[in-house]
């Protein structure tokens, strides 16, 4: 297996945020990850990599424990984020926003600085600019960009819809399977049901720091979900 | 039935043995040597300037690295007082603390528009222009410095008396005057801390240290706060800077103002003994001396040691040696945390 | 007439307070990290090309390209075992410690080469000096000054047209994200101090070369270094440069007037700037 966590917690100082997650990623795969507001999202997403350690054996890449390893070889090993807010370096143009996502690492792939520019041609445009003097919809284009850079094994993407117009996150969306296309697992992490089951091959569902939900979009109804995304009363 | 006290049993043994020991040092002239009131002199005024610089930037988040220009000025007041003014060295002690005041002023307009390490650094080239300006000062020795005048040092208020209890000569005398003096400024100033913490300032003190933000927004006015506890170290810094050169009786720009002696032992003392406690300046500047007497034959390689030791501490124990001590044992000889007391709670939560 | 050759004599001095400046300034905008032993440091890599001039008989200018490397790892091994360890958002730690390390620079240094000053022998250099037309300037002083510029289009070049550059902006940004490219910022920083000390070491050859120094001059150099810094803005190495010939101007003007208050003249350059621009002239980024 690509990615797996095995009954992985995490908590901020007294508060728990993960109750033993587990969740599994395989080569080419698309999963999504959906959930409100506090659910563990993010959380788990920084306990994988790395920006919050965890227990060795808690995530494994390849079957190797590395819930305890900084983020720098998390990100070596082929695992790369977009985070969430985008996080573009504010003194760092577009170009050299994307060219620091391949610096430390070039994978086997498609992915170079023409790839990415012919995958969102408006930053060819804009490549000189500071990164955040971008609309959100471009920021985010460069930091998905600047994630696959590394050409990595599997991409994380941590709320890359949030705050974005409806046309732009269509746009956003439509180059997820160009970059499956070119090999790489994806991880959505989504607020928006509609647009993860829309993406994904397998679909997990958390509420308040567990798994409630695991199922392929095509085998859920309605109803299933409402239930793993609001608790059992809705 | 229930009241917050910051009472401990611990701290009501230390309030009484705080008393035997400033009793006992009272009356310590009669048996000891002058070696002894001497070295005790020396601990005493660094342990007050240490306290003041925990005050400022272990409670007060005031990383200054500017003291040595209150310690400056109050030295270079009192002598001023004693010799342009004719005044007796006693009094001109206090000219010293108001100098520091007045310093205080200016320095803290200039350098509260600066930030973290701005305002460390802005701190220094302050202190380092109030040296050099007073090195202009011709008429109490320009940059070579001068010394208190004979007739001065003969007449300090209450030696005569000093010298006809213990029938000890003139220096000796005024070392113990010295000595006696340095003693009340440190239980002053101890007191003074521990009065100021437990009060309502102190409560909006550690708010401030803990998120300035947060206590600005339930009202406490973080500005005046700073510029009261910054003129309440400086006036008193003044005051020991005073003590200090009074007791040697010779003053040079170099000497008052050094950086080394008036904040960077000062800053280890606190560092080594625990930032933020009252105990810490206390166990800081004990072991401060205990190096100091152990290496004093090794010139540099005492300093040297110093230096390390500080680096050693901040790598591997932040909070110093009392804060290891009190993590261990829960002990807190100077409580200034309120508890609730009353009946045991009964039931959840 | 005699001002023109006093500002000029100013600027040049500037130079050499730039290079004071130079590496500071480099770690200072990376990490936010004061080095109250920068000063010492600079000293300390005096008397190590002093002691290759000596020792080994080298020339003043290979000296110091052999203790270049030297400087290198020592500050790369300071940042890994030291510094690193106490970076954080609270500006104490790393205060303290670096004050520690200046002392016992000082104290070390005063052990091992005593309290002589020393100076390392330039040669035909020592005293030469130039024939511009206007103004006559020392050969030293003039070199120093080019040093300045070499190093900071250098520094600059680096830092904005390398991917070593490129690191070090997007950690001195955020480090979280930086490490989410698979750049440790431990490692950028340790680059950044090795850096600087090579920096520090081509300042200590002129403060050697120059002047005479001892082992407590430090402290005073890191008083002009950082105000430099400072008056120049975070980040901005140009603004450094203008930074250290502001406080050689203003030290060579005070001078003039009365030499007893060069170095006074500095520091209230400095104070005036500080009161009309707390951040500095030339802010690049955001303390």
């Amino acid at each position: 297996m690509l990615l797996e966590t095995h009954n992985l917690t995490a908590s901020y100082g007294q508060f728990r945020a993960l109750f033993g997650v587990d969740i599994a990623v395989d080569t080419g795969e698309c999963v999504a990850i959906i959930g409100a507001n506090g659910a563990g999202k993010s959380t788990l997403m920084r306990s994988i990599t790395g920006i919050i350690r965890n227990e060795p054996a808690m995530v494994l890449h390849w079957g190797e424990p590395i819930g305890a390893r900084p983020s720098a070889e998390i990100m070596k090993r082929g695992i790369a984020m977009v985070p969430e807010g985008r996080r573009l370096f504010p003194s760092l143009s577009v170009e050299e926003n994307l060219l620091i996502g391949g610096q430390a690492r070039k994978g086997d792939g498609p992915w170079n600085l023409e790839a990415v520019y012919d995958l969102f041609p408006i930053l060819r445009e804009r490549r000189k600019n500071a990164g955040t003097a971008l609309s959100g919809g471009q920021q985010q284009m460069v930091a998905i960009g600047r994630a696959l850079m590394s050409n990595p094994e599997l991409l994380l993407c941590d709320e890359i819809s949030l705050g974005l117009a409806p046309v732009v996150i269509r746009d956003i969306y439509a180059a997820l399977p160009k970059v499956r296309a070119g090999g790489t697992a994806i991880v959505v992490v989504e607020q928006d049901i509609g647009k993860a089951l829309a993406v994904a091959d397998r679909v997990y569902c958390m509420m308040e720091g567990r798994v409630t939900l695991v199922a392929k979009p095509a085998d859920v109804t309605r109803q299933d979900i409402h239930a793993a995304y609001f608790g059992e009363a809705a | 039935m229930y009241k917050l006290t910051t009472r401990t049993r611990a701290g009501t043994a230390t309030a009484i043995l705080i008393v035997i020991l400033v009793l006992a040092g009272l009356a310590l002239p009669a048996v000891a040597t002058r070696g002894i009131i001497q070295d005790l002199f020396f601990i005493l005024t660094m342990l007050t300037l240490a306290q003041l610089w925990n005050l400022l930037a272990g409670y007060g988040g005031l990383v200054s690295v500017g003291q040595q220009a209150f310690v400056g000025i109050g030295a270079y007041a009192m002598f001023a007082g004693v010799i342009l003014a004719g005044w007796n060295p006693v009094w001109a002690i206090l000219l010293g603390g108001l100098a520091g005041l007045v310093l205080a002023v200016p320095t803290a307009f200039f350098a509260f528009r600066l930030q973290g390490a701005y305002f460390a650094i802005g701190t220094w080239v302050i202190a380092e222009v109030t040296r050099l300006l007073v090195a202009q000062w011709k008429t109490l020795g320009g940059g070579t410095g001068t010394s208190l005048p004979r007739e001065a040092t003969s007449n300090i208020l209450g030696t005569d008396a000093i010298r006809a209890l213990f029938g000890v000569r003139e220096a000796a005398a005024r070392d113990i005057l010295a000595y006696w003096l340095a003693l009340l400024l440190v239980v002053l100033v101890t007191g003074g801390i521990y009065w100021l913490l437990k009060s309502r300032l102190g409560l909006a003190l550690s708010a401030v240290r803990d998120n300035s933000e947060a206590a600005r927004s339930v009202g406490v006015d973080t500005g005046r706060l700073k510029w009261a506890v910054f003129l309440i170290a400086a006036a008193a810094t003044g005051l020991t800077g005073a003590l200090i050169f009074m007791q040697t009786a010779r003053i040079s720009p170099d000497a008052a103002f050094a950086v080394t002696d008036w904040t960077a032992y000062v800053i280890f003392i606190v560092v080594i003994g625990g930032i933020g406690t009252i105990e810490g300046p206390i166990l800081g500047v004990i072991v401060f001396f205990i190096l100091r007497s152990a290496l004093a034959d090794y010139g540099s390689w005492y300093l040297m040691t110093l230096g390390l030791i500080a680096i050693v501490v901040m790598l591997f124990a932040p909070k110093g040696l009392w804060g290891l001590i009190s993590a261990r044992s829960g002990l807190h000889l100077f409580p200034v945390r309120r508890r609730l007391t009353g009946p045991k709670i009964e039931g959840g939560f | 007439m005699i001002w023109v050759d006093t500002l000029v004599q100013g600027i040049l001095l500037g130079g050499l307070y730039a290079l004071f400046a130079a590496g500071l300034s480099l770690v200072f905008g990376i990490m936010r990290l004061v080095n109250l032993a920068h000063g010492d440091l600079i000293v300390f890599a005096a008397y190590l090309v002093l002691m290759g001039v000596t020792l080994l008989g080298l020339s003043p200018w290979v000296a110091a390209l052999i203790a270049m490397p030297l400087m290198f790892a020592l500050g790369w091994l300071l940042q890994i075992g030291v510094l690193n360890r106490v970076l954080g958002k609270d500006i104490l730690p790393p205060l303290l410690v670096t004050f520690g390390l200046s002392v016992a620079l000082q104290n070390g240094l005063l052990e091992a080469f005593s309290a002589d000053s020393r100076r390392i022998p330039a040669g035909a250099l020592e005293g030469a000096s130039l024939d511009l037309g206007i103004v006559t300037v020392g050969v030293m002083p003039l070199l120093t000054f080019i040093s300045a510029i070499i190093v900071i289009v250098a520094l600059n070049a680096l830092f904005y047209h390398t991917a070593l550059g490129r690191a070090f902006r997007a950690t001195s940004d955020d480090a979280v994200t930086a490490g989410l490219m698979g750049i440790e910022p431990k490692r950028v920083f340790a680059m950044a101090t090795g850096i600087a000390m090579v920096v520090v070491t081509i300042a200590a050859l002129y403060l050697g070369m120059r002047a005479n120094f001892d082992p407590s001059i430090g402290p005073a150099r890191l008083i002009y270094a950082f105000e430099a810094v400072i008056i120049g803005g975070l980040g901005s190495l140009w603004g450094t440069l203008a930074g250290g010939v502001i406080i050689g101007v203003a030290q060579t003007f005070g001078a003039a007037v009365n030499p007893e208050w060069q170095i006074l003249a500095g520091h209230i350059a400095f104070l005036a700037v500080m009161l009309l621009k707390p951040r500095g002239l030339f802010p690049r980024a955001v303390d």
